[in-house]
């Protein structure tokens, strides 16, 4: 039960993008098309899942035991670099279409804080294995449905007649703003 | 001197152990690829803009490679890139005709009346699905679509509100050649100087009523040079330029609403 309401509310109540604000470079940059906003979160799921599994272990059986918690920062980011570089082998050679697509935005996950922000988390909160993986799929999925909502508005917007000085990247932040205002309604959902 | 020795140690072995299972990882998830191709790709102006017919830089580098396109494919890059890319892959160039786009109207706000006042979506796009705001079904809408759609700053929209292309700085990528939803601007040989500055297909009577500067296919131009210019649907059509004399051209400037002629300078300095 309390891995369920942990899964619940990483993916709607504690949502990496619209509630910590983490992860908002590829949120505002692949969020132009479905296919290949659902590819980045599905993308960014996978990473944040090992990454979670990768950091609990690597926290838990190297750093705490011989008191080198300070190389927590370091370690994680040698995880999410080795991870994401490992990805983007695959997509690329699984789906060079794909590849094409995500562009820039893949080597960028490497940077993108919501990956730290999860294994920092789980590291600061002390969650137990099981807790982290679900903290870790949990959070991926969040990432994915926030950027897959926001492509979704994206691709109506592009019909619509925005006013001139709000085009492009004002209206998505506008938009970003509406929808974390939306997601805390969740917030008295899990206490 | 443990305090130091262990947290180097550690990290040593992480980084140790990811660079090997990435090493692994590469071998076995490797993609081959023509190392011509890079070559090609860091020759191109890296404009992405797709003119080449391909989805950016990178796809024609591949197309060349194969040889599924000819070096000078590249509009933007022109002579200067196709000679590049042919040494580098020991290939000839081929020719390479420098183009611009041209826009074939000259209905502006003076000349072409009204059909009413359009408050929709301000886009030619938009304009042409009811109709246009002009009486003239053929003309520019003036909406500037292909100014939005111009990659290179080479257009703006004029006072009398038509489009002027800058023509040093374009570079015939066809973006406003597609974006136009009524086919006004068309790619010319720069070197071209004789043009039809109308699209006009109705009737010498109706083309008249709706824009003083429409072709109305009174046939004078094709009279001082019928080699050259023939009548097809109520417009004057230039079917090879070579063929016009200079003499030839003071004639067909004999046009009355000024549809047809040289290509003037201050044409584009409105």
């Amino acid at each position: 039960m309390e891995l369920l309401a942990l899964f619940i509310s990483a993916i709607l109540v504690n949502n990496f993008v619209l509630y910590y604000f983490l992860g908002i470079c590829p949120f505002l940059g692949v969020s132009k098309k479905i296919d290949s906003a659902l590819s980045m979160g599905l993308a960014v799921t996978f990473v944040m899942t090992i990454t979670a599994v990768v950091s609990w272990m690597i926290n838990h059986w190297i750093l705490i035991p011989y008191k080198l918690d300070y190389l927590q920062i370091v370690s994680f980011i040698l995880v999410i670099a080795s991870l994401v570089q490992l990805v983007e082998m695959f997509i690329r050679k699984a789906s060079p279409a794909l590849y094409q697509a995500l562009g820039i935005y893949l080597p960028l996950i490497t940077t993108n804080c919501a990956i730290m922000g999860l294994a920092l988390l789980a590291a600061l909160k002390n969650f137990s294995f099981l807790k982290t993986v679900t903290f870790g799929i949990g959070s991926g999925l969040g990432f994915t449905l926030a950027i897959v909502l926001m492509a979704s508005i994206r691709e109506q917007l592009d019909l619509s007649d925005v006013p001139k000085p709000l085009k492009g990247a004002g209206i998505a932040l506008i938009v970003a703003g509406i929808m974390a205002l939306a997601f805390q309604g969740f917030s008295g959902m899990i206490k | 001197m443990m305090n130091i020795a262990i947290p180097i140690l550690t990290m040593a072995a992480l980084g140790f152990f990811f660079a090997l299972g990435l090493a692994v990882a590469y071998q076995k998830l490797k993609v081959e690829e023509d190392p011509k191709i890079e070559m090609v790709f860091e020759l191109l102006p890296m404009a992405n803009c797709g003119a080449c017919g391909f989805s950016g830089c990178h796809a024609f580098a591949v197309a060349v490679v194969k040889g599924e396109v000819e070096p000078n494919g590249c509009p933007v890059g022109g002579e200067e890139v196709a000679t590049n890319i042919a040494d580098a892959l020991g290939l000839s160039a081929g020719e390479v005709i420098r183009k611009v786009a041209r826009v074939h109207c000259r209905g502006n706000r003076e000349a072409a009346k009204t059909r009413g006042q359009y408050l929709g979506i301000p886009s030619c796009a938009a304009s042409h699905l009811v109709g246009g705001n002009k009486q003239c079904s053929f003309g520019c809408m003036g909406f500037g679509d292909c100014v939005d759609a111009c990659l290179f700053d080479a257009m703006y929209m004029g006072n009398d509100g038509l489009p002027v292309i800058l023509e040093e700085k374009c570079s015939a990528c066809g973006k406003c050649v597609d974006a136009c939803p009524r086919g006004i601007i068309e790619l010319h040989p720069i070197a071209q100087n004789i043009m039809v500055f109308c699209q006009s297909l109705d009737s010498g009577k109706t083309a008249r009523k709706v824009c003083k500067n429409a072709c109305i296919a009174c046939g004078i131009c094709v009279r001082a040079c019928p080699e050259g210019i023939i009548m097809e649907d109520n417009l004057a059509k230039i079917t090879d330029q070579t063929k016009i004399s200079p003499e030839q051209i003071t004639a067909i400037e004999k046009c009355p609403t000024k549809a047809i002629g040289r290509i003037h300078k201050e044409e584009y300095e409105r």
